[in-house]
């Protein structure tokens, strides 16, 4: 593989080259260290505009306040969208734009079928995250959409997924999600977690690192309460009932005493927390490690982001599902890991000054995400109990008695194997929904630990890139 | 496992590719030898479960038919084989062309094979807009050869590997050879995890890592791994039956595609990918993906408002004159060779298979193999030193 010219790092006078992917709260922090130290990075949004998912700006022309969009947070996002708005000028921004494939320094984007290769000294890739998905049976009709849509459809476009709406999963989104639909007007039919009511000392212990949000999640949990929405924790999902003319119908559970509950209603929204949107890293060739409280596969970093390939940096969401307060310290912090490793003089003496206590606060953000993922766990049993006709992967409409059937039949231990002989994983999405509790299923029929089975591995493009793009121009 | 604990049996065999486990099978299934099979790590991958998935005959030098045609035979039964189809579906290849200098070549072609057993169909630019309507008009001729088709390569090796299993061949995956030596008895293979198998035939079927064990015997075979750029899209309504393939003298634009049940565009061709044997990666090139499309909306126009949902690569071994190594070692008894299919192993996988399996067992073949020797570069070698 041929690298790209690249221009001694260590040359003062010779600007580096560095590229943030993504303008969240870690993108944008990340920019801004950049651009204070003297750089004119070049930033890549996936979006019309900045503002990444948890501060997603309303389309241009939509005049919602910010009070309305953001609740609680409004103050943090203003403050995000105004830093953007005035690093503009310093920065090379380009909207609209997939990253779609990574080589050795080099970045490949494409914007409306013309591509682009970025050059680069050091990436930023702070990608974010995307709802992690359990399968239940039924959730292959219409009408069932993962949290995360549920809050675009209302943020970015000002509609409900439904008239009547059931939320089941776990984690802070879930009441997050259902509290913005019940205020916004919309009927939440019942808001159904996963997670026992009862946390243990653990989960405790690691809430309490960030004891303010902590209560914010318990004053959503009130206030659906109080606004008369069923509130059920500990549930078991048996199966989202409905047809192929009219979609999703009403949601059957089992509650924590084992007694049956059906919820009617006209829309689903469905999630377990977060998972990181890593296909950069994994194609830029970093090490992942396998991370046993929430069983899944991360980038390894350092304590600043720094990943296992050199010049590549890592921060936000699309590494550790800190949250939004966590990925603004990451994105600082990486930035100023980069600059330091670029030899840039300022970079470094503010990267000595700063990290410390930067670090600080991730490590007890860390604690809190520790706690979260206790208090609020991953389901994984359901995935081995699920019925063998439930459908996994939703784009290829492969089910989970077809992944136990590599396995007991087909010799398939290990994930790319069941989705070499299965196709799961192999649609539209690319695994990026359906990875992990297909893991689940795989590893339970082989009886082997999860982290056993593997994960699967990116492949280019990022996301699907129209045949109609052109070649690079030089 | 002890250094003590030796495992014998008649055949060993080197590589869970899909030369390795088709002959595997056909070990066990026509000949009843004992077979032990050694993978380094599962079965059925890279060059084997990576490449393309063509059944094509046309379009291969003409040495290569009496095994291409064999493979055909095992593909048109092997549902009755493996208990499963492989998604082998006999619709046809065809094979088109930009110039009427190609097409001529392709008419030559037609009239060389035939005595050979195969069939072709010549089509001119009108039957083919007719009968398929999706070429760009750019597209002269072609020519069609209706018994041939695609399968899928993803399932075929896994399939045969465990179908000589079950035919009570040991089939070793994990067990990486670090070293082969000779005992009175025969051959001795050590895996780097410390056990020992020995039997009294070798074939060493490592594909792009042949070429180390091949030397370790005193034999020259240029090996060059590189790695096919293969591509898919998002499923559309199913429509193209035959596997499609671009002739051209030109290697950019020397594509193909065919469409599965499921409704996907699989593509490769032009520009081959760095692959590195040693570490064992092999790359899709971000420009060669682009240009891949370019020569494909060129090839059928309306794949332009197709979605590419994902791409890959795989290690194939190339050798400078573009056929396989295949055959009996030049200087050692009971060493046997079946690597360096070019890219173009797939379809005759089955054939290669049998063959070897024959030839192990009986020493010989009614198959001519003098072409693929291993021996036809013993003179480079000489040359160069």
């Amino acid at each position: 593989m041929n690298s790209p010219l690249n221009p001694s790092p260590n040359a003062p006078l010779n600007a580096p080259r560095v590229i943030v992917v993504g303008t969240g709260p870690a993108g944008v922090r990340a920019a801004q260290v950049l651009v204070q130290a003297g750089l004119r990075p070049v930033v890549v949004e996936e979006n019309a505009r900045d503002g990444g998912q948890i501060y997603r700006r309303q389309p241009l022309g939509f005049k919602r306040p910010y009070t309305k969009l953001y609740g609680s947070e409004a103050a943090k996002a203003q403050a995000l969208h105004r830093d953007f708005e005035a690093l503009r000028p310093h920065l090379e921004l380009h909207t609209d734009t997939l990253a779609w494939n990574l080589t050795a320094g080099e970045l490949h984007v494409v914007r409306e079928g013309q591509p682009q290769t970025l050059p680069f000294d050091a990436l930023l890739v702070c990608s974010g995250a995307t709802d992690r998905l359990m399968p239940v049976p039924g959730w292959d009709q219409a009408g069932c959409y993962s949290l995360g849509a549920a809050q675009i459809a209302l943020k970015a476009q000002a509609c409900a997924i439904g008239r009547q709406v059931v939320f089941m999963g776990s984690g802070p989104l879930l009441y997050l999600v259902a509290s913005q639909y019940q205020q916004a007007g919309a009927r939440v039919a019942a808001v159904l977690d996963t997670a026992p009511a009862r946390k243990s000392w653990a989960a405790l212990r690691g809430l309490l690192a960030r004891p303010r949000l902590a209560l914010r999640g318990l004053a959503l949990m009130q206030g659906l309460r109080r606004a008369g929405v069923p509130l059920l924790q500990g549930v078991s999902p048996l199966r989202i009932e409905g047809d192929a003319a009219l979609g999703v119908q009403a949601v059957v559970v089992k509650d924590a005493r084992g007694a049956s509950h059906r919820f009617e209603c006209d829309a689903v929204g469905l999630g377990w927390h977060l998972r990181a949107e890593a296909q950069l890293a994994d194609l830029g060739g970093c090490q992942f490690d396998f991370e046993p409280l929430s069983r899944q596969w991360l980038p390894r970093i350092d304590s600043d982001g720094r990943s296992s390939q050199a010049g590549l940096y890592l921060a936000g969401d699309g590494v550790r599902i800190l949250g939004a307060d966590g990925a603004e310290a990451a994105g600082r912090l990486a930035a100023l890991a980069a600059l330091a490793d670029l030899g840039h003089a300022q970079g470094q003496a503010l990267h000595a000054s700063e990290a410390p206590a930067l670090r600080q606060t991730l490590a007890r953000m860390d604690r809190f995400r520790a706690g979260l993922a206790q208090a609020f766990p991953w389901p994984h049993a359901q995935a081995a109990s699920l019925p063998d006709e439930a459908v996994v992967c939703r784009c290829e409409g492969i089910t989970a008695g077809t992944l136990r059937h590599c396995v007991s039949e087909l010799d398939s231990h290990e994930l790319n194997r069941a989705k070499a002989f299965s196709r799961v994983g192999m649609g539209r999405c690319q695994g990026r929904f359906c990875g992990h509790a297909a893991a689940e299923v795989v590893a339970s029929q082989c009886g082997l630990p999860i982290e056993q089975v593997g994960r699967l591995r990116s492949q280019a493009p990022v996301k699907p890139l129209m045949m109609n793009t052109r070649e690079v121009q030089p | 496992m002890s250094q003590g604990d030796l495992q014998d049996s008649d055949v060993l065999i080197l590589g869970g590719g899909l030369m390795g486990s088709t002959t595997a099978f056909f070990l066990r299934q026509q000949h009843g030898l004992s077979v032990t099979l050694l993978e380094r790590e599962l079965v059925g991958r890279q060059a084997s479960g990576t490449n393309f998935g063509n059944v094509r005959r046309q379009g291969r030098e003409l040495f290569q038919m009496p095994l291409a045609n064999r493979a055909r035979a095992v593909w048109g039964r092997v549902k009755e084989l493996l208990g499963e189809d492989l998604e082998f579906v006999p619709y046809g290849h065809l094979r088109v062309c930009y110039t009427e200098r190609q097409a001529a070549i392709i008419e030559q072609h037609a009239h060389d094979v035939r005595p050979l057993g195969l069939n072709l169909e010549i089509l001119n630019a009108r039957q083919l807009q007719q009968r398929w309507g999706i070429f760009s008009p750019g597209v002269v001729a072609g020519s069609y050869s209706p018994e041939d088709g695609h399968a899928n390569p993803r399932l075929a090796g896994p399939a045969f590997a465990r179908a000589a299993r079950r035919a009570g061949a040991r089939i070793v995956e994990h067990a990486e050879v670090v070293q082969v030596e000779r005992d009175g008895l025969g051959f001795v293979a050590h895996t780097a995890d410390g056990r020992r198998f020995r039997a009294a035939q070798l074939l060493v079927a490592c594909g792009a890592w042949s070429k180390r064990l091949a030397e370790q015997f005193g034999e020259h075979a240029p090996l060059d791994p590189r790695g096919p750029q293969m591509g898919v899209t998002e499923p559309l309504p199913y429509a193209i039956g035959p596997s499609i393939g671009l002739s051209s003298p030109i290697e950019h634009e020397g594509l193909y595609f065919r469409q599965i049940t499921r409704g996907n565009i699989v593509f490769g061709g032009g520009l081959k990918g760095p692959a590195d044997a040693e570490r064992v990666r092999a790359a899709s090139r971000p420009d060669n993906i682009l240009r891949q499309m370019r020569e494909l909306r060129r090839f059928v126009p309306a794949f332009e408002n197709v979605q590419l949902i994902r791409v890959w690569s795989g290690i194939e071994g190339y050798t400078p004159d573009w056929q396989p190594v295949m055959g009996h070692s030049a200087r050692v008894n009971g060493l046997h060779y079946a690597f360096g299919f070019n890219g173009e192993g797939f379809a005759i996988s089955p054939g290669v298979g049998e063959t070897m399996a024959e030839l192990i067992a009986t020493g010989q073949t009614s198959i001519d193999l003098s072409r693929f020797a291993i021996g036809r570069f013993a003179g480079a070698v000489a040359r160069a030193a």
